[in-house]
């Protein structure tokens, strides 16, 4: 059977990958709080790894490059949550409130 | 005995299985209108994509991205809930909100066909010759050779992103 050997090509993670990324900007216009816009941020930061690490596998001639890369990845990923995290704090500390659309006082 | 008796259709059944744990993870995410539930959702995508990694060889980002994703992301995600609140108002519905939806899920498709046909269509090159195996040895290896700097640089930054998160979140609170 095709369908259980379809780990041994890229072509379904791709489409994972591709799926994950529409997932992620389609919560990201979706979602009215900061919070629900960062974890859509962090699906769309999944779905880039996930690429990444398909087409090392299938057609990167030195496999350990896109495993450093996703490594990196994570990093700047998780360092991003901790600074949202810390600005929607400050955000709801000044406003009682993390809804995108209260935060209008920039808005010409 | 050299062959386990039915192995490929339970390796198959497994990635398939890492696949849809993906897929409903991340609609999850997205779908719900209970912040929390979002988080749960991004649990869940987080392990079947360990999965995935797991079927690309690399069992050592699999550990990594449980680690870094379930144990701190979102571990972290849930403490801002927890001081954010960000469910005690239902927020009225309207007609905006429809048409942001519908904006919102053709984006999406739209960008789902596109690169789902790019990658199923493009003609990849076959890889050349392997010069490592991708093992976590070599993955060790390069990180403190080839890729040393860009290793410390990461740690500068997470450095920096911890002390900056500590100095906004503090301001604005009155000394105890």
């Amino acid at each position: 059977m095709k369908l259980l050997h379809a780990y041994e090509q890229a072509d379904v993670f791709l489409v994972v990958a591709a799926f994950l990324l529409a997932v992620g900007i389609y919560g990201l216009i979706r979602r009215r709080t900061l919070i629900g816009m960062l974890i859509s941020g962090e699906i769309i930061f999944s779905a880039a790894s996930l690429n990444f690490m398909a087409l090392n596998r299938f057609h990167a001639p030195d496999p350990t490059v896109g495993q450093v890369f996703v490594l990196f990845i994570m990093g700047l990923a998780a360092a991003e949550v901790a600074i949202a995290l810390s600005i929607i704090i400050a955000v709801y500390r000044n406003y009682h409130s993390i809804k995108a659309r209260e935060l209008a006082d920039l808005n010409g | 005995m050299d062959h386990f008796p039915a192995q490929d259709l339970i390796v198959g059944t497994v990635f398939l299985l890492c696949v849809a744990t993906t897929v409903a993870g991340a609609l999850l995410a997205v779908i719900t209108t209970r912040i929390v539930r979002a988080v749960c959702g991004l649990a869940i995508c987080c392990v079947g994509i360990a999965g995935l990694y797991y079927f690309l060889h690399s069992p050592f980002l699999a550990l990594m991205e449980i680690l870094v994703y379930i144990g701190a992301v979102c571990v972290t995600i849930i403490f801002g809930i927890m001081l954010a609140e960000p469910d005690l108002t239902y927020e009225s519905k309207r007609d905006t909100t429809v048409l942001w939806g519908i904006v919102a899920l053709l984006a999406g498709a739209a960008i789902c066909w596109g690169l789902s046909r790019l990658g199923l269509q493009g003609p990849w090159p076959a890889p050349p010759a392997q010069v490592s195996d991708g093992s976590t040895k070599a993955i060790g290896v390069s990180l403190l050779s080839t890729y040393s700097m860009a290793f410390e640089a990461i740690s500068l930054v997470l450095f920096v992103a911890i002390l900056g998160a500590l100095v906004i979140a503090r301001a604005g609170r009155t000394k105890a």
